[in-house]
């Protein structure tokens, strides 16, 4: 009863042209990268510390060994961006990364707990540029040319629901749910920001990138994460990309303000405080690099197993994992 | 009280929902990559079989359904209520008519019948797949009719209406498909 998904057969999920498939995207992948000029790189995928986000939780490790007779509890890294920005703060220059990143709690047709991403980082570039560059990287992986579309999170919520999400208060959106029949609203007790994620992933997400990539921008600034805020401070230099309604990159015009990283921390650690999750350790040499100094740069991270069921039209990522979670 | 968290769900597992006994037919994990995780679940209300759907927030606990299934004994119906009994135990239990639903139409003495109870009262009574049944009126057929082509209703001891072929006759037994009401065939007297 444990493994509620269990799959019971020692077989792999994925047909061996599926995985011949995956090969051939990563091959692409490294390609497209080579040909750039940024370096390919390798950082931890356990760490002493662990991002802040109330809504990603680390899968856990611990080390025992010299210097540590008594355990050292690690962090399986949601992404590789603290480690890589110690990198660029340190004089890397551009830098890119494939590799395996893990997340406490997620499974489900969309999501395994670990995960194939690929991140990378451009220094002396701003999240328009990077947007460029990540379709570029998606009709290079995907051998086609795929249109690509932008559209402000503001815009989108105008356009499809008639609600402005940077001014509508917890009340508006909760009215904006239930007038969308989005099912199951009238019982959900949510802060502003879970409306904002409910009605994005319930009645938006669906109609995203349906005729090619749909990029969308400025996020609000409560869900800025990473991003440095736009000037007025209202919307967050956050972009995320969606092809056949599903969200497949995260990018950041990145915050380089040591002060703020380490406010932002408090803040999420706070929340997460008062919500009963677990504080995280805060990563202290991540904020050490940014106060030596990151260059202005932009990232972004891309899941490549959902590249790859878009890739096939395939609706499950149990298809295209060799071993999903359900087969361990 | 039982209740369930979001991470415990899975299809068959039973809720309660506004009052209501649910089972729950799929459930889907939701969540954008940096933001709140929901569960939009498909369920079927067990008593009015109407199927809906809910969003929960993931991490969130629902109170849980007693409800079992139990394969009981019809014994016999006063017209208000439909008394079942489990043979292993001898209790008793009274099924209301919206708990009986279609299966008043299939069944008689000694059927025994897959029972949901919730909170130990009968909530949906199901007729066994196939019931053999006897007819006790329909019309002569043409002698020498074996084709089966055509039929002519025929009612059954339960007071159920069957279409049958025009060679079977009042008195025989038949076998009859609960779920769509087809007859299938002439019954083997045991």
């Amino acid at each position: 009863m444990d493994r509620l998904r269990h799959v019971d057969d020692w077989r792999p999920g994925t047909s061996f042209d599926t995985l011949r498939a995956r090969a051939c995207l990563l091959m692409r992948i490294r390609t497209f990268f080579a040909a750039s000029g940024v370096l390919e790189v390798e950082t931890p995928l356990a760490g002493i510390s662990f991002g802040t986000d109330p809504a990603i939780e680390p899968l856990r490790s611990r080390f025992i060994g010299p210097g540590y007779a008594r355990g050292l509890d690690l962090y399986l890294q949601s992404s590789p961006e603290f480690f890589m920005k110690r990198l660029l703060a340190a004089g890397s220059g551009p830098v890119w990364q494939l590799c395996k990143a893990f997340r406490n709690g997620e499974a489900g047709s969309r999501h395994n707990p670990e995960f194939t991403l690929l991140e990378w980082y451009r220094p002396g570039v701003d999240e328009n540029a990077l947007m460029d560059e990540v379709t570029a990287l998606v009709c290079a992986a995907m051998e086609q040319d795929l249109p690509a579309e932008y559209c402000s999170y503001a815009a989108l919520f105008r356009i499809h629901l008639g609600i402005d999400p940077l001014e509508a208060d917890t009340g508006n959106l909760r009215d904006c749910a239930l007038a969308h029949d989005v099912p199951g609203a009238e019982g959900l007790v949510l802060e502003r920001d879970g409306w904002l994620d409910l009605l994005m992933s319930t009645l938006i997400e669906p109609l995203l990138g349906r005729d090619g990539l749909t990029f969308v921008t400025d996020y609000p600034a409560s869900q800025a994460s990473l991003a440095r805020l736009a000037p007025d401070g209202r919307t967050a230099s956050r972009f995320e990309l969606y092809w056949q309604g599903m969200e497949l990159a995260n990018g950041f015009h990145e915050l380089k303000d040591a002060a703020e990283q380490a406010q932002r921390f408090e803040r999420e650690n706070c929340r997460r405080y008062s919500a009963g999750q677990v504080p995280m350790p805060v990563d202290d040499a991540l904020l050490e690099a940014l106060e030596h100094g990151l260059p202005d740069c932009a990232g972004v991270a891309l899941g490549v197993d959902r590249l790859l069921m878009c890739q096939l039209g395939l609706d499950d990522i149990d298809q295209v994992l060799a071993f999903s979670f359900s087969r361990l | 009280m039982a209740s369930y968290s979001t991470n415990e769900f899975r299809g068959g597992l039973k809720l309660m929902l506004d009052g209501d006994p649910c089972i729950i037919i799929e459930n889907e994990f939701v969540k954008p990559g940096k933001g709140q995780a929901f569960n939009r679940v498909k369920l079927r209300n067990l008593k009015t079989s109407r199927v809906l759907e809910k969003t929960f927030k993931s991490g969130e606990s629902v109170e849980a359904a007693d409800v079992v299934e139990c394969n009981l004994a019809y014994l016999y119906t006063d017209g208000e209520f439909w008394y079942f009994m489990d043979n292993d135990t001898y209790e008793q239990y009274q099924a209301d008519a919206d708990a009986m639903g279609e299966a008043v139409k299939w069944i008689k003495e000694q059927e025994v019948c897959n029972v949901t109870l919730w909170n130990g009262q009968p909530i949906v009574v199901e007729a066994p797949n196939f019931v053999v049944l006897e007819i006790t009126e329909t019309d002569p057929g043409l002698k020498g009719d074996t084709s089966g082509g055509g039929g002519k209703p025929a009612m059954l001891e339960t007071g159920a209406v069957v279409r049958v072929p025009l060679f079977v006759q009042t008195g025989e037994k038949i076998k009859v498909d609960a779920r769509s009401g087809e007859y299938v065939s002439r019954a083997k007297d045991d």
